[in-house]
């Protein structure tokens, strides 16, 4: 049995977290949050010459080939800081598309820029407010021309190509879109967390790539791959919380004595840590299950998400509420993990999608 | 990341799994009401032959001493043999509380001869120990216990009232804590004993739980007499040897029992709602998916406190996760099942209602649970106090003699 990161895993994790510390702090966070860059193009940039970007990239491809434990490792590092690129859209989604599907032609044209951070991918999914599924999906591609709409698309003002899924004929399908080519137009949105820019983007026949031949099976299979990162990453979120909320609760003194003493508040902290180390333990499983690409995968992944996203919704709401006053204040921090927990909880599809779809995980299990 | 055994592991799970074959009746899959109350005779004799075998075949006490009749094996083999053993009809329950805690503070704190004495025929599951802790003044604030201990040449005469203890009516020894000086501050007054509970003086009475069914007793003790040899620790050190017992207690109280995630599972498989079968109902979804992921949360948790078993790590206190998790979740699925049977859910006659009435035991049983072994409160103060580092609560009877402290109401 040995259901921790490895002695290499951790050493990756202390390194990771110094580099964040010292690069992403909340000053630099907020340098996205309160301007208009979109996002932090010097940390991207140091991401891809460290190697961060094809953690899980083989190395034929340009990666630095560690392997998805550690791509988990840095994700988790990652939410800590609030670092404020599009390493979620980019890697856990784009990456994980070529890399499940792409042909070996697409990964050798793709995968190197995409180690680098020369090119920005995204994933385009959602087409307004009708819910993401099969049926409701309009954007269409024919004779290799995409057109169609799709809002929100996460980082979709700042990537050059997109991962759009669309119908061809009577079935659905992904496709590579150019961003930067013809009959493309974006638009950047007002978002709740301006630190992973999200956009409006608009197709007049752009040419379209086909990635892969299952459509909507394959858009599953690699969400239940990005849900597993992603949950690394709202747990270093949710981590995060926990810690400011006990450092404040330390220092902070009411009625003769800090606060920390109370309770009320340590109960309240307690049950932060409760959601955390479930969310941690199912979160690790899922790294089981993506790192070796086991047939749990789809149960461990939704697990995973359903866990992450109630940890990092909790410790980031209940933070703020240890802040008191404070904590609703723009200058204290908190609302830098509340926003990113919100965005976070959404982004991959809400808590409930993935909730019915956990059970129906479960079904087919069961069925089987 | 993986989930194999060492070597070691392995051909250790391996003898177990032959053992339990070979001697016990698996579990049937699917899930009915087992609930049984275990101080019947015939199961207390089964338990009793059930550890005489264990024992004969090395499977008691894994890792205490060998020289104490155990097999002094590192912890992560009890935990192997736990879960081999959980798949199999085990009834295990009656010697969790000696085995548990009672002989860990024997082996810590009693004389060689002692030891020696006592520590095989427990293991042999000749001889049942219980924990005479908790009193009526003393539960969460366990300190605050008011049983008297007054010394009498070689002797102690004790003199009060203990509750909520688990086996008292079957046990042949146990281990005590008492007042043995009310002058000075709570925790610096107590002294640890251990005793026959055939002493004279003790009477045993049931306590009937809202359950219907009568797990603890109540212990009175008039001028019972234990020889000073059978004292644990120093006079006045009791609330040290305290803290040894419930340290064990956090690896004896485990994870509440079922109805859990599988069973509403098989229960919501099974039930037609007004609208159609209950999987496809949107809300009965999403509660599903929430007990599977706190399941999940504990089960995966649990394998990272084998990974440090198995590295050879002390599991701290963040274990106390695994009681208050599911002794919530116990209750919460239990009246979730009785709602699924809606007007029928009030029945509990087994030949009427769904599974042998195993959600309406789980809802009149799952209070004890979230109480028991510490309660939620208690737990959540551990966690905040051992885990996180947070200052203790402002402690008003830490510097008063124990005899000035206000006692509420009588």
């Amino acid at each position: 049995m040995n259901f921790e990161f490895n002695d290499d895993q951790r050493m990756l994790r202390d390194q990771a977290r110094r580099f964040l510390m010292d690069k992403s702090p909340p000053e630099v966070v907020r340098e996205t949050l309160e301007t208009e860059q979109p996002y932090d193009r010097d940390l991207w940039r140091q991401f891809g010459e460290m190697g961060w970007l094809g953690a899980a990239i083989p190395e034929a491809y340009g990666g630095s080939g560690m392997g998805h434990l550690e791509l988990c490792v840095l994700a988790e590092e990652l939410g800590r800081a609030l670092a404020p690129t599009p390493y979620a859209s980019s890697i856990y989604l784009g990456a994980e598309a070529l890399l499940t599907a792409g042909s070996e032609d697409q990964k050798q044209n793709y995968l190197p820029d995409l180690a680098t951070g020369a090119t920005i991918w995204c994933l385009a999914l959602s087409e307004g407010s009708r819910p993401a599924t099969e049926s409701n999906i309009v954007a269409e591609v024919s004779d290799g021309k995409l057109t169609g709409e799709k809002l929100p698309v996460a980082d979709g003002d700042v990537a050059d190509r997109a991962i759009v899924v669309a119908r061809e004929g009577t079935s659905s399908g992904l496709f590579i879109v150019d961003l930067n080519g013809a009959g493309v137009m974006r638009q950047t949105v007002d978002t709740m967390d301006p630190t992973r820019s999200q956009a409006r983007l608009t197709f007049a026949d752009a040419g379209a790539e086909k990635l892969g031949d299952d459509g909507w099976p394959l858009l599953e299979r690699i969400q239940d791959r990005a849900a597993v990162l992603m949950a690394f990453e709202q747990i270093g979120g949710a981590q995060a919380c926990l810690e400011m909320a006990k450092e404040y609760a330390l220092g902070r003194f009411a009625f003769g004595r800090p606060i920390a003493g109370y309770q009320a508040i340590k109960h309240r902290l307690a049950d932060m840590y409760i959601q955390i180390e479930l969310a941690r333990s199912n979160a690790y499983y899922g790294a089981w299950a993506l790192s070796t690409n086991a047939a749990e995968l789809p149960v461990a992944a939704a697990t995973a998400r359903v866990a992450a996203i109630e940890a990092f919704n909790f410790a980031a709401r209940e933070n703020v509420q240890v802040h008191g006053g404070m904590g609703f204040t723009w200058e204290f921090n908190c609302h830098l993990y509340y926003r990113r927990a919100r965005q976070l909880a959404l982004v991959l599809g809400s808590q409930r999608r993935w909730k019915d779809r956990l059970i129906r995980a479960l079904e087919r299990r069961n069925a089987a | 990341m993986d989930f194999t055994d060492t070597p070691e592991e392995a051909a250790f799970r391996a003898k177990a799994r032959d053992f339990l074959s070979a001697n016990a009746a698996a579990k049937k899959s699917g899930s009915s009401n087992l609930a049984t109350g275990w101080n019947k005779d015939e199961a207390l004799a089964a338990a009793r032959a059930w550890q005489a075998k264990k024992a004969a075949a090395g499977f008691a006490g894994i890792t205490m001493p060998e020289e104490y009749g155990g097999q002094g094996l590192p912890p992560i083999t009890q935990v192997i043999y736990n879960q081999e053993e959980a798949n199999y009809v085990a009834p295990r329950g009656v010697y969790e509380i000696g085995l548990g805690m009672c002989i860990p503070t024997m082996l810590a704190y009693a004389t060689e001869e002692q030891k020696q004495r006592y520590a095989p025929p427990a293991l042999r599951g000749e001889e049942i120990w219980c924990q005479l802790f908790s009193e009526p003044a003393g539960g969460s604030d366990l300190a605050g216990l008011r049983t008297r201990a007054e010394q009498d040449g070689d002797d102690w005469i004790i003199n009060g009232q203990k509750i909520w203890t688990s086996g008292a009516q079957f046990s042949d020894y146990a281990i005590l804590v008492t007042r043995s000086d009310f002058d000075v501050p709570k925790h610096k007054g107590l002294t640890f004993f251990f005793l026959s509970m055939k002493s004279p003086g003790i009477e045993v009475r049931p306590i009937k739980q809202m359950s219907g069914a009568a797990n603890f007793n109540e212990v009175y003790f008039s001028d019972v007499r234990i020889p000073d040899r059978q004292r644990l620790g120093a006079v006045g050190d009791g609330w040290k040897v305290s803290l040894t017992t419930l340290m064990n207690e956090r690896f004896a109280v485990g994870v509440a029992p079922p109805p859990d995630f599988d069973e509403i599972f098989d229960l919501v498989r099974d039930t037609e709602l007004e609208d159609g079968p209950a999987l496809d109902n949107a809300m009965v979804r999403d509660r599903l998916a929430d007990w599977y992921v706190r399941q999940q949360g504990l089960k995966n948790a649990h394998f990272r406190t084998m990974t440090a078993l198995s590295r050879g790590d002390t599991p701290g206190p963040e274990s106390s996760i695994n009681k208050v998790v599911s002794a919530f979740k116990y209750q919460e699925v239990s009246f979730f099942g009785m709602e699924m049977q809606e007007m029928l859910g009030v029945i509990t006659d087994p030949d009427i209602i769904a599974m042998d009435g195993l959600f309406q035991t789980g809802a009149l049983s799952s209070p004890g649970y979230r109480i028991a072994g510490g309660t939620d409160e208690i737990l959540r103060n551990i966690i905040a106090e051992r885990v996180l580092g947070l200052p203790q609560d402002v402690r008003v009877d830490k510097e008063v003699a124990f005899r000035d402290l206000p006692t509420g109401r009588d």
